[in-house]
């Protein structure tokens, strides 16, 4: 070998070392472990230390479990979540790549080089992400690595929607009218479409969980949607190939756990309702499903066990069956091959622990239980905890979790989360903050501690479902388990309340009370706050600061005003103003401004950062407030009895330059302008569909925004020229930044 | 003298003994000692007290109320509908949320004129922004437009006064029409009058005192020269305007018309003229730049200790501060022991007695009030020679060792007589004032009772500067009382009309001495000596305690001078 090649092998050998060394986070002097191990102890063996492919709550949920089976875990990091929860919760963590999941949670090859540098014979690859590749769970089998799920053949199979309906239908299952081969042309299909009868229903035949999902209602808006979907499921999936199917008006969406082993046995662990949703996406599961019978419930397991043997399917799965209301019939929908959101509640009614089965079925176990074996006992729920934006239509948010105080957990009540206080939900990631899951004996004895769960899960600093996810929960519907997957669509009313009605009024009195209650809080917090800051702990004046405050013959005032953030459709902020006087007992007097009701005697008491004891005419109520500082403005959340308000309370101190506070109005100016469109969430923008001075129709889509793979389509307000459209696709915008003007001319 | 027949027992502070002094004797030896409150609730005389001082203090609140509200509920609306705040709610935006506000001289100008000036047009005081004690001085632009009428330049000066001996920084609230024009012989001229403001501000910053301003409103001609003189200053937008001559006198001088923002509105001054440093842009944002521009101070160096020695752990007195209303007898002849109030100010009501047994008119001992050592000295009647060597010597002792000192003043002057002249009275009453003259040491003087003759100036009155003068509605001063002045007058008047050879009958004489005995009535009167600044203020006696304390550590910030007296007498 010449020489010339020997340094260039050297140096090839020293690059592969460094980029080999580098993504390696090296924790609890694990150093020895870089080393890469031998074959020795991979493959169908026993699993001592496991990687898991993913973040949040479900890599927490999984290290839980492998913690308590005394097996090791490897976490795997972007550069979002670096000090990310589950980072904290593993042995050893890797770092894989920028934020973006496509170079990070979706590179398969970096998180195989992460498990093989660490020593780990098993991969979890969790839900999304890689858990549904074919290709990535083929890549850990040829790597020597356990691949903790379904086969990749199976994986394969279920996941082209298409082939999976063809396998199913040959298996005996039922399934929806549609159209699932591979022809894509879009006259082609929509002349299926117009066979099948609208409306219908375009979804990409890889992936999930609603996500490209189009509904057609007339062959008018088929054109636009198939294009959309197309486009989705490009971005999401790397496959944008769809099918139509027939949509039906009245579904449930019922699907049942499977369980299979390498050995050929395959069980169901019931089923469970996940019907309530949102923009196609699950919000509140239970299980069992309710209202169904026994015989049904049998029926739909056999089922699903028929379409897992059809595939030769192994680990945790779950079979997805439409259920029409209407006609009481089931069809397939698809299956789902990985471990799901939802599993808690399947995991609660019959007392085992999935993840678990899943390691024991990797390792080459039998299933733990026969079919006759399994349990069911009692009921749970899962409610799924966003950070979202309600009243603009569920559109995902992003912000910082400045107060995080979810329920106390028991053997009955879960919280499924990856996020501690302080940390930030990015616009990388799905929005989901926690999952809530709570067992009860029954139906109705679930229900009502997942009721009592919600109103005490308590979250600011960024807009969540839970109020939306009460009030959901509090319905008459839900309450006699009359689910739909037009749940919340069909009661629209009764969940989203008119701002001028009845109840509105009640809210508002509410509003006000709390308002006092946070303006008596928030004195208290800043006369602790003044005494706390004093210089160089001056105890000379301390006196300064005394409670009440001293005031030359007369009684110390103080006006607070806060702007309360109605849930009341999308702007309504309305201010409160109350007075506070500060009485010689150090007790407050309060008075709200155009309010009915007396002035208040209060005693409040500061029990810790968060919590106040108020005393008011011999009744001691516990509050919660949270407060914190974004954009110049005080945050404030209360939560006492069934009440949780939100307000703001602007700063009376900038601590702006000049020249940034002269900014501020400027950007206010520009939302003002008429025809100022603003973008309804942080995002990319993927799509600029016109151009800068082009005339629009009032309706037409302009541009097309994406955040957390969910894809926004801008349209114009009204008819006009377009102007200041200065974004182009790949620019990042953030909530409330002014997109375009619609000019009339 | 001694009618309530005080006893002082000595016991630990706080009752019980310490477990680890075993001998039952020792541990005595490092208590103070505790005084009882010398309060006899069974008295016919209490109460009929406690009816005559309560109806002296609602009539003190009813003053009070009536000045709260400024010049009238009309200006007031006016005020508010150019969205300005009151000087009262502006200064509580300013000092430190859920912070005290020591306010000063609320009843300056009162029946003083024809017209009512309550509060004398400005609101003066004290408070604390971002930790740090700061003197307010704020017009009142709903009292004749905050126009500076001759006591509210003395008021405006008192104020400077104060922040001057305590190294206060000074934040003015500018929002003034000027000098108040057809008082201006009294207003202009004279050396303590309108132009004394500038110097006091420019004197004041050339000893690192910091001067800020924040024009909130009108800020014509003299007044102009506030923001100006500052050392920082804050204009507001549409509200603030800073002019020599405003547009009707332009107009008249040179023909120019031009609106009010464009003469000298904020944008003129804070980006052309450069008389002002922030631009503001509404009154609440102006109030927060003022607090931004307090917590970039720095005033290390500055001779001002950030943490005087103070003790955090104190004891509240043994009794309730409210009684003090019923302790000060309301009619003067009566005697009482001032011990009695000490014992409701004090820590733990424990007061260390100096010289007990000497001099025993005058009360002179150590105490602490919320942890801050003090030397209080009181009145326990007429000064005689003894008592005025013991004061003397008590406030040298003081001095020397930076004790802040506390006059409890009730006094109706120093003996008469020729035993009294041939002790030397005189000679020993200039001592105890050449040694309050000359001590560097804080003073706080309250008038509890009477305030007549030189005893007002051996007990530190107003003459003598001490940091802060308060009266009590008790309070009562003149240079003599006013049966005696009626006596003394009526005899010079009786001899001169000998002289001339005119009769004067019983009558005309009675008439006579009717006459000077009302007017010394009315003179001698608290709202007399406070209308004119006289004094800081009429407290309430309950306030006692709370006002000494923030007194007190308004006065420590500063390390005081080295004291040197001039030539005693011996």
């Amino acid at each position: 070998m010449s020489l010339v090649a020997l340094m260039d092998r050297r140096k090839l050998l020293r690059r592969t070392l460094i980029q080999i060394l580098k993504p390696i986070v090296f924790r609890q002097g694990a150093a020895s472990t870089a080393v890469p191990v031998s074959s020795k102890g991979r493959g169908r063996g026993g699993i001592d230390k496991i990687l898991v492919a993913n973040r949040g709550e479900i890599a927490c949920r999984i290290m839980r479990t492998a913690r308590r089976l005394g097996i090791r875990t490897v976490a795997v990091f972007s550069d979002a979540d670096r000090g990310a929860l589950h980072v904290e919760s593993a042995e050893e963590a890797v770092w894989i790549g920028p934020a973006p999941a496509r170079f990070s949670y979706l590179n398969a090859s970096t998180i195989i080089q992460a498990a093989l540098r660490t020593g780990a014979q098993a991969i979890h690859p969790g839900y999304g992400f890689l858990s549904e590749s074919a290709e990535f769970a083929q890549l850990c089998e040829d790597a020597g690595l356990n691949f903790i799920g379904p086969p990749a053949s199976a994986i394969r199979d279920m996941g082209d929607k298409s082939a999976s309906k063809r396998i199913m239908g040959a298996a005996g299952v039922p399934l929806v009218p549609g159209y699932h081969g591979d022809r894509q042309d879009i006259d082609f299909l929509k002349s299926e479409a117009e066979k099948i009868g609208y409306p219908i229903l375009i979804k990409p035949t890889h992936g999930g969980g609603g996500k490209g999902m189009r509904i057609v209602q007339n062959s008018d808006e088929f054109a636009d949607s198939f294009l959309g979907a197309l486009r989705e499921a490009g971005s999401s999936f790397g496959i944008s190939t769809v099918l139509i199917e027939k949509y039906i008006t009245q579904p449930r969406h019922v699907e049942v756990q499977v369980f299979g082993d390498k050995h050929g046995n395959v069980i169901h662990l019931y089923e469970r309702d996940c019907s309530v949703q949102r923009r196609h996406q699950k919000i509140i599961e239970e299980a069992p499903a309710p209202n169904i019978s026994d015989e049904f419930r049998s029926h739909l397991g056999e089922a699903a066990v028929a379409a897992a043997k059809a595939v030769g399917y192994y680990n945790a799965g779950t079979v997805e069956f439409i259920m029409d209301t209407v006609s009481g019939q089931f069809y397939f929908m698809e299956m789902n091959t990985r471990l799901q959101v939802e599993h808690p509640v399947t995991e609660m009614i019959v007392g085992q622990d999935l993840v678990e089965w899943q390691i024991r079925v990797a390792t080459g176990e039998n299933l733990p239980l026969t079919q006759e074996q399994v349990p069911l006992k009692g009921h749970a729920f899962e409610a799924r905890i966003y950070a979202e934006n309600v009243s603009r239509g569920f559109l995902p948010a992003t912000g910082s979790l400045h107060y995080f105080s979810p329920v106390p957990i028991s053997p009955t009540v879960r919280v499924e989360t990856g996020v501690k206080e302080g940390d930030t939900v990015s616009m990388h990631y799905d929005p989901m903050i926690a999952k809530l899951v709570v067992w009860g004996e029954n139906r109705s004895a679930a229900l009502i501690k997942f009721k009592d769960c919600l109103l005490n899960f308590q979250v600011a600093g960024l807009p969540t479902n839970i109020n939306f996810l009460h009030q959901l929960a509090n319905h008459w519907a839900f309450e006699k388990g009359l689910v739909e997957t037009h749940f919340i669509e069909c009661f629209k009313e009764d969940l989203f309340i008119d701002p001028n009605g009845n109840i509105a009024a009640e809210i508002r009195a509410a509003a006000k009370l709390s308002a006092a209650l946070v303006a008596a809080c928030i004195c208290k917090m800043d006369h602790n706050t003044s005494k706390e800051k004093l210089q160089g702990g001056d105890n000379s004046l301390l006196l300064w600061y005394s409670d009440p405050p001293f005031r030359m013959h007369h009684s110390a005032k103080r006006v607070v005003e806060l702007e309360w953030e109605s849930e009341l459709g999308e702007k309504s902020l309305e201010l409160i103003k109350s007075s506070i006087i500060h009485l010689s007992k150090g007790t407050y007097l309060i008075e709200v401004e155009d309010d009915d009701s007396p002035a208040m005697e209060l005693k409040i008491t500061r029990l810790s950062r968060f919590k106040f004891i108020v005393e008011a005419a011999g009744l001691s109520i516990i509050v919660t407030l949270a407060r914190y500082l974004k954009d110049n403005i005080h945050h404030i959340h209360i939560w006492h009895g069934q009440h949780h308000h939100q307000f703001k309370q602007p700063l009376t101190l900038y601590h702006s330059s000049d020249d940034a506070y002269e900014n501020k109005p400027k950007f206010e100016m520009a939302s003002r302008t008429k025809g100022g469109v603003l973008a309804p969430m942080a995002g990319l923008v993927v799509k600029v569909l016109v151009e800068n001075g082009a005339k629009v129709e009032e309706g037409q889509p302009i541009l097309v925004l994406e955040a957390m793979k969910m894809e926004h389509v801008v349209k114009s307000p009204r008819a006009g020229y377009i102007d200041g459209l200065h974004a182009v696709p790949g620019s990042q915008v953030f909530d409330s930044n002014i997109l375009f003007v619609v000019k009339d001319e | 003298m001694l009618r309530l027949g005080f006893s002082t027992k000595r016991s630990c502070g706080n009752g019980i003994p310490n477990s680890r002094h075993r001998s039952g004797k020792t541990w005595a030896w490092f208590c103070s000692a505790v005084l009882p409150d010398g309060v006899d609730r069974s008295s016919n005389e209490f109460a009929r007290n406690s009816a005559a001082a309560e109806s002296l203090l609602s009539h003190l609140r009813s003053h009070i109320q009536k000045v709260l509200g400024g010049g009238g509920s009309e200006a007031v609306e006016r005020n508010r509908s150019r969205n300005k705040l009151l000087p009262r709610e502006r200064i509580d935006r300013l000092i430190d949320p859920g912070a005290s506000f020591l306010e000063l001289s609320q009843l300056a100008g009162y029946e003083l004129y024809e017209e009512t000036i309550p509060s004398g047009g400005i609101v003066t005081g004290i408070g604390p922004v971002h930790g740090r004690l700061c003197m307010f001085v704020a017009n009142d632009p709903t009292v004749k437009g905050g126009t500076y009428y001759p006591i509210t330049v003395k008021k405006h000066l008192r104020a400077q006064e104060i922040a001057a001996q305590c190294k206060l920084p000074c934040i003015y609230l500018v929002d003034s029409g000027g000098a108040n024009l057809p008082k201006q012989a009294d207003v202009f001229p004279d050396r303590d009058n309108f132009g004394r403001i500038f110097y006091n501000q420019a004197k004041m910053s050339a000893e690192g005192i910091p001067q800020i301003a924040l024009v909130l409103g009108s800020c014509t001609a003299g007044g102009a020269y506030i923001p100006a003189m500052a050392d920082e200053s804050v204009m507001v937008r549409g509200n603030g305007t800073i002019f020599l001559a405003g547009p009707p006198l332009v107009k008249a001088a040179t023909g120019e018309e031009i609106s009010a923002e464009d003469l000298g509105g904020a944008s003129v001054h804070c980006r052309i003229s450069g008389v002002s440093d922030y631009f503001a842009h509404d009154e609440l944002h102006g109030l927060a730049i003022g607090r931004n521009i307090l917590k970039n101070l720095h005033m290390a160096g500055k001779g001002i200790s950030t943490s005087p020695y103070v003790s955090s752990d104190f004891k509240e007195p043994l009794y309730a501060a409210e009684e003090l209303r019923l302790i000060a007898p309301t009619d003067h002849k009566q005697q009482f022991d001032v011990r009695s109030i000490i014992a409701h100010i004090a820590d733990g009501s424990e007061f260390d007695e100096f010289k007990k047994l000497y001099g025993t008119t005058l009360v002179t001992g150590f105490a602490k009030i919320y942890g801050q050592s003090v030397g209080i000295i009181g009145n326990n009647g007429i000064l005689f020679t003894e008592s005025a060597l013991k004061g003397a010597h008590f406030i040298e002792l003081c001095a020397q060792r930076n004790i802040p000192l506390i006059f409890l003043q009730n006094i109706t002057g120093f003996m008469v007589g020729s035993k009294a002249e041939a002790s030397g009275i005189a000679k020993a009453g200039a001592k105890m004032v050449m040694a309050v003259s000359c001590s560097k040491v804080p003073k706080i003087t309250i008038i509890i009772g009477g305030s007549f003759g030189a005893g007002n100036y051996g007990m530190c009155g107003r003459a003598y500067s001490p940091d802060f003068l308060f009266l009590w509605p008790t309070a009562k001063i003149s240079i003599m009382g006013g049966a005696q002045a009626a006596g003394v007058l009526a005899q010079i008047e009786r001899s001169s009309k000998k002289k001339q050879g005119i009769k004067w009958s019983e009558e005309e004489e009675n008439t006579f001495k009717a006459s000077v005995m009302e007017a010394y009535e009315r003179e001698a009167s608290p709202y007399y000596s406070t209308s004119r600044l006289w004094d800081d203020g009429i407290i309430d006696p309950a306030d006692t305690r709370k006002l000494l304390g923030l007194c007190l550590s308004a006065t420590i910030k500063h390390v005081p001078d080295s004291t040197k007296y001039g030539v005693f007498r011996m």
